[in-house]
Order: structure tokens, then C-alpha cells, then sequence
């Protein structure tokens, strides 16, 4: 998959944090002077403002509200999203009979090699080998089985192998950071990859995200679609990224951080980071084997 | 099937400016081979609230066949050429345009109106959202279609593809401001959609 992955198509998307487009807190004051620089925002000024949302969101849980489990789609300290969130609230929909279920992938679509990151080249990657395994489960607690689990990440230095990454770190000839498996009949899924680094953005003055790995899910109804991002524990840049913090409920957040198992690391080889998922509730009747997790090619 | 468990959901997180590279592939955007028989264009542009088409999203489609059957079959990643799964996925162009070539719905229930299920992502977003596109022309199932009938007209508007010369279908998402498209909540609870 990786040697042959097409520029064309993977350069395509033209914008990335690299060319902010945010527009400015605060509109151009109509005044005299002209050609004033605009200020610069630093990470001071992000950190007071993620402060301030999150001591309104602790007041307001004293207060008796319930707790929140979803990012803030308006959540102003990320400066893309102030143009890009419904000013509108989400308008309640009962699903109906599409939305009830899920497209189907099995292993025509997925080749097993695909969850092994590191052997995708001729070489071996730069970085720390990890494994990465868990468990997808519906928000009934059953396992979502025989579905598409996707991934993808920067590299040990923190470099995307994507052209508008400028980031001057460097790119791994050997490490494209795409992965892509069906979960068991359990749910489970696993991964080999490198552990991804830290990068720079433009959102403001010396805004760095904390290593992550982004996670794109399917459940059994297209309602439980999601795409995500795994972090590792203890990251010192977690208070100061816009977006970890757009979650403001610390325990909602900590269910995107992995947990270091040392049963999972396997000994001269690779660190094992455990990390489950739960998607949404069912709103389907299940058919009895389904429940029993019948659906699926994963017994192929 | 006990489920008194109930769990809580993992969060989301926005898509990014870097899934380009990854969740992309081959023939994604062609749930039929296009100028195959019966097969239509979805296409549209996806606009920020100021206006401007935004250049790094990317759609999902999800949809019944034509006769209205609800498809189970393996096959999106990899296309072979005449299984139709349902299922497609474009990322927009630099000019914000998505473009899928797919079949008309047929409705899932007996005089029912017919829709494709979206989902949206982009960078900027922090969630994906959901939504539907309906087809313009039954007006009968549309006036009786749940949903629809829940929302002013102005707002009904935003969920309704436009039927082109050339049979094809043009849908424009809006993110915010005038027009802004219609997005659902299937949970009833949690997600904090306008925020303020």
C-alpha cells in the first residue's frame, strides 16, 4: 500500500495548519493608524482563554449541569474552528433505516499486513516501536466486530509525509504512518507502528501538539461513525493544546489516553500501549446473531 | 441482550489537516463506475461561515440502492467494479467541490422519502457532524418525512439536493451563517452543537 500511495490524490488537499486561515480574535479596530502589525497571540494568551472556559465549565458543573463527553464544537482557542462550528444547536433526529446500519468491510477490503506500520518499506522506521491494541465496543458494552479501524500519524520526529507539512524535521523513507485493520470477533484490534513525535502548528506563537494518532471507527450503525485521536499518557502538552482541550471534561478526556501495559510490550522488540473505544449506544432491535456477532466476514 | 451497561463514548477529535494521505483511496468517490448505467453525480461545495469554500474537508456517504434495500456487502476499500456497498468517501478539492458518483436512493419504507446519509470532517471541525441529503422530487414523502416536517422551511431547504440538467444531483453543505445546513443529533443528548 505505501510505496504506491498517489501524491496526486494524498497532495490534494490543499490547506493545513501551516497556512492559518483562522481569522483574528478580534476584528481590525477601524482606526487611524494603518498597517499595523497584528498581534501576535501566544500561548499565554491561549492558556487564559483555555483557562476561562474551563473554570466556567467547573462552575457550571457545581451548578448541577451534566458533565460533557463530546469536544466543544465552538471552542474559540482553536482558531480554525471559529468559522467551521454550526452556530446552530444539532437538530435531534431519531435514525432511520440507513443510519441503523453500518457499511460493511471485511478482508477483501483490508490485507492483514496493513496493522504493521514498520513493515511497509524495505528499511526499518526511525523511533520507538510500539504496539497499539485495544478493544472497539458499542456503548452497550458489545464488541464491534469484522469492522474498519484506520489510522494515521506523523513519524518519530513529528514530520507528516504530506507535502504542506513544512515542519523542518525529517521525513523517514522508511515510515509512511497509514494503517488500516478489521476488528476481531471480540473487538480487538492491534497495531505496530512508531511511537509519533511531538509537532509545531501555526495556531499561535509556539503551539505544539502532543503526540498523537488519529482513529477513524465504524460501529454497526453509521450513527456510531467516529474519528478521533490517541494520545499518550502523561503528556506534558496536554494542558496547552486547543485541541485536547476542546474536550473540557477532564475524565472525557482522559478516555483518549492510551495506558502504558507492560503485558502487552513484547521483550527486545516493542512498548505496548493499550487504548478501547466506545462508540454510541445501539438504536437498533439486534437480531439474535447479530448479537451474537455473527455479522461480518471477520471469520474468514 | 442485557445492555443495562451503558458505557460512555470515547470523545472525538477533528480529522486534521493530514488525513490526505490516509483516508483517501482508490475509486472512493465512485460507488458506481461513472457513465455506467443508472449511475448519477453528487457533487457540491462545502463553505465556512464567512462564505469561503473550505478546501480540506471530507465526506462519507452512506446510502440505500436504488430499489431502497439497505446493502451488506463488503467491498468499498477495494472496488470490484460492480458490487454497488453503499458506501463512498470524497475529500474536496481545493476549490471546496465533493463530487461522488452513486445511483438515486430508492426509499427504505413504502412511500417513505428517499435520503443519503452524510457524515462531514474537516479540519477546523471538532466532530464529525451528521446530516441527510433528500431527493427533490417526491414532495409527497417529503411533507411526510419526519425530520423534515420538524424544521422550519427555511432550514428544510438546507437538506434537499437541487436535480440538475443532466440528472445528476448538486448539494452545498454550509457550516455556519446564512443557510447554515441542518446537522443532527441522533443522541438526544451531549453533543453541544452552538455552544454559546
Amino acid at each position: 500500500m505505501p510505496e504506491d500511495v498517489n501524491l496526486a490524490t494524498y497532495n490534494a488537499d490543499a490547506l493545513t495548519e501551516d497556512l492559518s486561515d483562522a481569522v483574528p480574535a478580534t476584528p481590525a479596530a477601524p482606526t487611524a493608524v494603518p498597517a499595523e502589525a497584528p498581534r501576535v497571540e501566544t500561548q499565554q494568551d491561549l492558556t487564559a482563554e483555555i483557562k476561562a472556559i474551563g473554570d466556567a465549565y467547573a462552575r457550571a458543573l457545581k451548578d448541577g449541569a451534566a458533565p460533557e463527553t463530546q469536544p466543544r464544537l465552538d471552542f474559540a482557542p482553536y482558531r480554525s474552528s471559529l468559522l467551521r462550528h454550526p452556530t446552530k444547536n444539532l437538530h435531534h433526529a431519531d435514525p432511520e433505516t440507513i443510519e441503523l446500519y453500518s457499511p460493511a468491510f471485511g478482508h477483501q477490503d483490508v490485507h492483514a499486513l496493513e496493522s504493521d506500520l514498520t513493515i511497509q518499506h524495505n528499511g526499518e522506521p526511525q523511533g520507538e516501536r510500539i504496539i497499539v491494541a485495544g478493544r472497539v465496543l458499542d456503548g452497550d458494552g458489545r464488541p464491534v466486530a469484522g469492522q474498519l479501524v484506520e489510522i494515521w500519524q506523523a513519524n518519530s520526529s513529528g514530520r507528516y509525509i504530506h507535502k504542506r507539512d513544512q515542519h523542518p524535521a525529517p521525513l523517514d523513507p522508511n515510515f509512511t504512518g497509514v494503517g488500516r485493520c478489521i476488528t476481531g470477533p471480540d473487538g480487538s484490534y492491534r497495531f505496530t507502528t512508531i511511537k509519533p513525535g511531538a509537532y509545531p502548528w501555526k495556531n499561535h506563537v509556539n503551539a505544539w501538539r502532543p503526540a498523537h494518532i488519529h482513529f477513524s471507527l465504524f460501529g454497526q450503525e453509521f450513527t456510531q461513525r467516529i474519528v478521533t485521536q490517541m494520545y499518550f499518557p502523561g503528556d506534558q502538552l496536554f494542558p496547552l493544546d486547543p485541541i485536547y482541550q476542546s474536550i473540557v471534561d477532564q475524565d472525557a478526556r482522559d478516555r483518549l489516553v492510551a495506558t502504558y501495559d507492560h503485558d502487552l510490550t513484547q521483550p527486545e522488540w516493542a512498548l505496548g500501549y493499550r487504548w478501547d473505544i466506545v462508540l454510541t449506544g445501539s438504536k437498533r432491535t439486534w437480531t439474535e446473531n447479530e448479537a451474537l456477532g455473527a455479522e461480518g466476514d471477520d471469520h474468514e | 441482550m442485557s445492555n443495562s451497561t451503558k458505557l460512555v463514548p470515547t470523545p472525538g477529535q477533528t480529522v486534521g489537516p493530514f488525513y490526505g494521505y490516509a483516508l483517501p483511496y482508490d475509486k472512493d468517490r465512485e460507488l458506481l463506475a461513472p457513465g455506467s448505467a443508472g449511475s448519477i453525480r453528487l457533487q457540491g461545495t462545502v463553505y465556512d461561515g464567512a462564505g469561503h469554500t473550505i478546501p480540506d474537508a471530507i465526506l462519507e456517504i452512506w446510502q440505500p440502492d436504488a430499489e431502497g434495500n439497505v446493502v451488506h456487502k463488503t467491498g468499498s476499500l477495494v472496488r470490484d467494479g460492480y458490487t454497488f456497498t453503499g458506501f463512498g468517501r470524497s475529500a474536496v478539492g481545493n476549490t471546496g467541490v465533493y463530487t461522488f458518483t452513486t445511483v438515486n436512493p430508492g426509499p427504505t419504507e413504502h412511500g417513505a422519502a428517499a435520503f443519503i446519509s452524510v457524515a462531514v470532517f474537516a479540519r477546523g471541525l471538532m466532530n464529525r457532524l451528521f446530516t441527510r441529503v433528500y431527493l427533490p422530487e417526491n414532495e409527497e414523502a417529503l411533507a411526510k418525512d419526519p425530520l423534515l416536517s420538524s424544521l422550519d422551511p427555511e432550514r428544510r431547504k438546507t437538506l434537499i439536493a437541487r436535480r440538475d440538467a443532466d440528472g445528476g444531483l448538486t448539494w452545498d453543505i454550509r457550516l455556519q451563517g446564512e443557510g447554515e445546513t441542518v446537522f443532527l443529533d441522533f443522541e438526544g443528548t451531549g453533543t453541544r452543537g452552538a455552544a454559546k
